[in-house]
């Protein structure tokens, strides 16, 4: 019981320590933001739609917008570790280190939930669709958890190579290519109007990939941390 | 400064290898550190003291041998021995987006300190840092930040403290404040090792100097064994003797 309070406090401790830090230096946040509807302005200039391929479009706009403004956090979230030493200072803490992993993920999924809540009312007074279906939001989460945690889990490793920003990319997107299928077809799929029979299994696939994801760090974070 | 042997070393190595790749840096070290001892462990770059003290925090594991701090096994029981120790590096450790005191109540909360306010307030004050604790990390001289590293690294009063190269980038004031402060962290009963190849300063604080090189210990001698006048020639001795068995 007491290890596990312990776990607990330091998710949170290390949550808490995140938001706190980008709250001042908004650093991250707005590098995502930008990027984000930087991608859904160009797309929005390049294709000269009409409504109904608009619709058609819209999942794979959205992710890729999600997708590279993701990138861009996790790599400077696990940079602001490596700034003066921080990873060290959490590796030193004596609590399981799958604590630091838990802790950076809720972060970074924080982090992209609030650009995908800015960039969902703006792709939809842009492109004039309505992304407001609840169906279509729980792909968003559901591919945000799933992308967030093997992303995490990946930027720790890449942290130790000086190379990381262009590493990560590398190391990530054939990991992450079963969420992207799934959260874009399914998002696809529910923004159509599909039965649920016809959505039901992307979204069976991205609950298996977000539990699978968040269960492997728990074997095998403290190997990816340590020298 | 006195020493204070008790039945069980605080810190026990025999036989520690380390390698990275096929470079081999720790090649079979033993060493140990008694209840309330303060080493200087002296040695030229790449001898192999940063590896040391990063196997010593749990940071890196050993290839071979045994080590244990606190009679805990290393990497075996590393939850253990983090609990015990805290570790000064070059760099601070610290996030510049936060100020002083916050930096000090995330650590508090990771080791959950209880009366952390307390303690937060006790060594901040330690290291005269109480008066900048709301300022920003990012704001503060390096000299500043090392302080705030140390009042970090005591935060839960640890029975080892590890210290590698502290002095690194400070100015002659800042070296000095830290010399004030270590000569008061070093006064309780807490085990120091200081990883240094400034020689005036392991002699200004350590009770005993050991030399590292070609990853071992090549010699080892008490404050009462040599004079500061000596331990340049000794250290020079050691190194002289490590290089003529290679």
């Amino acid at each position: 019981m007491k290890e596990s309070t312990g776990f607990g406090r330091a998710v949170l401790a290390i949550l808490w320590k995140d938001l706190a830090a980008e709250l001042r230096g908004k650093e991250l946040l707005s590098a995502m933001l930008v990027f984000a509807l930087l991608v859904i302005l160009a797309f929005n200039f390049a294709l000269d739609l009409d409504p109904k391929t608009r619709a058609s479009v819209t999942s794979g706009v959205l992710w890729v917008s999600f997708i590279f403004a993701g990138t861009l956090g996790l790599n400077r979230s696990m940079a602001t570790e490596q700034d003066r030493g921080c990873l060290d200072g959490l590796l030193l803490a004596p609590v399981d280190r799958s604590a630091i992993y838990f802790g950076k993920m809720l972060a970074n999924l924080v982090f992209m939930l609030i650009v995908e809540a800015v960039v969902l009312p703006i792709y939809s007074a842009l492109y004039n669709v309505n992304l407001f279906r609840p169906g279509l939001l729980l792909m968003v989460v559901l591919g945000s958890v799933g992308y967030v945690a093997v992303g995490t889990l990946l930027a720790a490793m890449a942290a130790q190579a000086r190379t990381r920003d262009m590493l990560l990319p590398l190391l990530l997107f054939p990991v992450i290519i079963p969420v992207l299928i799934a959260a874009v077809k399914g998002s696809a799929a529910f923004l159509a109007g599909s039965a649920w029979a016809d959505v039901s299994s992307w979204v069976n696939l991205l609950l298996a990939y977000d539990v699978l994801f968040l269960a492997v760090p728990l074997m095998v974070f403290d190997f990816v941390v340590e020298e | 400064m006195t020493t204070t042997p008790s039945s069980a070393p605080v810190i026990a190595v025999r036989g520690l290898v380390k390698r990275f790749g096929i470079k081999t840096v720790l090649k079979g070290m033993d060493f140990q550190a008694e209840e309330g001892e303060f080493v200087a462990l002296l040695g030229p770059n790449g001898a192999g003291k940063t590896t040391f003290l990063r196997i010593l925090a749990s940071l890196s594991r050993p290839s071979a041998g045994d080590v244990r701090v606190k009679g805990h096994r290393l990497p075996q029981q590393a939850t253990a021995v983090r609990r015990r120790l805290g570790f000064v590096s070059h760099q601070p450790l610290l996030y510049g987006d936060l100020s002083g005191e916050e930096n000090l109540r995330f650590y508090a909360r990771l080791y959950s300190l209880p009366d952390a306010n307390e303690r937060i307030a006790a060594v901040l004050k330690m290291v005269g840092m109480y008066r900048h604790r709301r300022d920003l990390v990012r704001t503060y001289s390096r000299g500043m930040q090392q302080r705030l590293a140390i009042a970090r690294a005591l935060l839960p009063d640890p029975d080892v403290l590890l210290l590698d190269e502290p002095y690194t980038g400070l100015d002659q004031d800042a070296a000095a404040m830290l010399d004030e402060i270590l000569a008061r962290v070093s006064t309780q009963k807490r085990t120091v090792v200081l990883t240094s190849h400034d020689l005036s300063k392991a002699a200004l604080l350590a009770s005993r100097f050991d030399v590292l090189a070609r990853g071992k210990i090549a010699a080892s001698a008490g404050r009462g064994e040599i004079s500061d006048a000596e331990l340049l020639d000794f250290y020079r001795g050691a190194l002289a003797s490590a290089e003529a068995e290679r």
